[in-house]
């Protein structure tokens, strides 16, 4: 099955780029995405800028509304993504658990439908 | 199979005794080879309605549960091919074909484990896990839930379906969970069972007899996970703890089903034989030397259970038995009873140290004031005690609760003269 990752955290926990705690923070990534790759269960992942440069569109009437912000203006916020292979949930949430902002923020999952 | 023809009364009993006593056995059997709850609950259901209609006609078969698994195989087979992913499934296909062409087994293999496993998922939200369970395991059907849990069956059949829906989407496996998660998963299945016997032991006070005891579910759960897991020490020491409590069942109900606290019971209205059963079970669970927090608190509830009278409870055995328990768990519930015991235990002064440090993190919790009050009492500090017995009652939304509370503050007077 298919999952997607997705990722939030709190910007005002998040570490900060130049500090030792970044640096970590990176090679976590860099661990955790290599991992999926051996496993062949790597599909896609991106990080996302910050939720300052989100803008959100809504159609009615015909007419698209365009506003600034992300749809839900929360405390967390969606940081980044990743699209994973794997045979059920538990291995999926096995997954999300190594994925580094789990220790600080939060990763929902979520299959992805599949139309038979 | 019977020669004559049974009636439909006695083909409608033996469908329901079957899934009531077999559908944990017969839906874990499905789910293997499925590895799908979701389409075995089904297939099931569909293998019932055919039997009203076989039955009549050809008798109830020699093992019904055997008759109505390769039925509801055969169902499943012709799901499997319709779906558009036939290709994939093909080699499940092929598997299940050869299952539904073996003779009826006579003897199901057990996979209750697993299926206990898939309805406490963590990804189940805990009423669902709690309603999957009784139904899949203890074989209860929707309405007879709905009913334990006081909520319209339509509303109970939404949850389970829902539940049914998420297990199938999100793809919540069936089987049983890695060596390293085991012992998370099987603390969840603990909880499950421990929060259907706090809610048939709550509720048991105004219980219409058309309501399952939901503590009897329980207790048949514990045995069964004891079982199937071939002694976890801590699925034994809930179920020392279980039977502990239930033992106490006549004794804890007063005229119009008033709660009588455990110090005010008339023991011998306790049940000596499920009592020795428990401390049998924790003795077996405690050998193994992997102390948890059932077994601990088993051990609490079984040293209450050993004073014949409540002036001679071990108390400094008890005080001990929290403070272990608080290193497990820092549920602030727990230090509150921990500070009732070191006060039960002849220090008052530092029980009431202890209640007030809680008292900011358990200031909505109205056991906390009763303790409060009692302890006060205790220490001869009358007013101080009337003012939190007024603050427990006010809070109690249980009117045989504020009738013990109210019994005991007018205890107060007469210390006080």
């Amino acid at each position: 099955m298919k999952y997607l990752a997705l990722i939030y955290a709190d910007p005002k926990v998040e570490p900060q780029p130049g500090t030792p705690e970044w640096g970590a923070l990176m090679e976590g990534y860099q661990t955790f995405s290599e991992r999926l790759n051996k496993d062949g269960a790597f599909l896609a992942g991106e990080a996302l800028q910050e939720v300052e440069t989100a803008t959100s569109v809504r159609v009615r009437s015909g007419k698209a509304e365009i506003s600034d912000g992300p749809f839900a203006e929360t405390k967390e916020t969606l940081g980044g993504f990743y699209m994973i292979e794997a045979p059920d949930l538990d291995k999926a949430l096995e997954y999300a658990a190594q994925i580094p902002t789990a220790g600080y923020g939060t990763v929902e999952i979520r299959p992805v439908m599949t139309f038979d | 199979m019977t020669k004559s023809k049974p009636s439909t009364t006695e083909v409608h009993r033996a469908i329901d005794t079957v899934l009531r006593g077999d559908r944990g056995r017969m839906l874990a059997a499905l789910s293997a080879s499925l590895g799908n709850l979701a389409l075995a609950e089904d297939c099931l259901q569909e293998a019932a309605t055919k039997a009203l209609t076989d039955w009549p006609k050809s008798g109830v078969p020699h093992v019904p549960a055997a008759w109505l698994i390769q039925v509801a195989r055969r169902q499943a087979i012709d799901i499997l091919r319709r779906s558009k992913r036939f290709q994939e499934r093909s080699a499940e296909l092929a598997q299940l074909k050869d299952e539904a062409m073996q003779k009826e087994p006579s003897e199901l293999p057990d996979n209750r484990l697993a299926l206990m496993f898939t309805c406490c998922h963590p990804a189940l939200e805990p009423s669902a896990q709690v309603a999957l369970t009784l139904h899949c395991i203890a074989g209860l059907t929707t309405a007879e839930i709905a009913r334990a849990f006081v909520v319209q069956t339509s509303t109970m059949a939404a949850r389970l379906t829902r539940a049914k829906a998420k297990i199938k989407n999100a793809g919540i496996p069936f089987g049983l969970p890695d060596e390293d998660a085991r012992k998370a998963r099987t603390s969840e299945v603990l909880r499950v069972i421990y929060l259907i016997y706090n809610e048939g032991y709550s509720a048991s006070s105004g219980a219409t007899p058309l309501r399952v005891d939901l503590c009897v579910e329980a207790l048949f759960m514990a045995e069964l996970l004891v079982h199937l897991s071939k002694g976890d020490p801590e699925a034994m020491g809930l179920l020392a703890l279980i039977k502990f409590s239930y033992a106490r069942r006549e004794a804890r109900a007063g005229d119009r089903n008033a709660y009588i606290p455990l110090d005010q019971q008339d023991r011998r209205l306790w049940d000596t034989q499920m009592i020795a059963d428990g401390q049998a079970v924790l003795e077996q669970a405690l050998s193994l030397g992997q102390v948890g927090p059932y077994q601990v608190q088993a051990a609490i509830h079984g040293l209450h259970s050993a004073a014949l009278d409540a002036s001679e409870t071990d108390w400094s055995q008890i005080e001990h038995l929290y403070r272990l328990m608080r290193r497990m768990d820092g549920n602030p519930v727990i230090a509150l009873n921990h500070a009732v015991a070191v006060g039960q235990a002849g220090d008052t002064e530092r029980s009431l140290e202890m209640i007030a440090d809680l008292e900011p993190v358990l200031a909505h919790y109205q056991p906390l004031y009763a303790a409060k009050a009692a302890m006060l009492a205790r220490a001869g500090q009358i007013s101080a005690a009337d003012t939190a017995y007024l603050r427990a009652i006010k809070m109690s939304e249980n009117a045989a609760e504020q009738d013990f509370l109210e019994s005991r503050r007018a205890l107060l007077s007469g210390i006080a003269h």
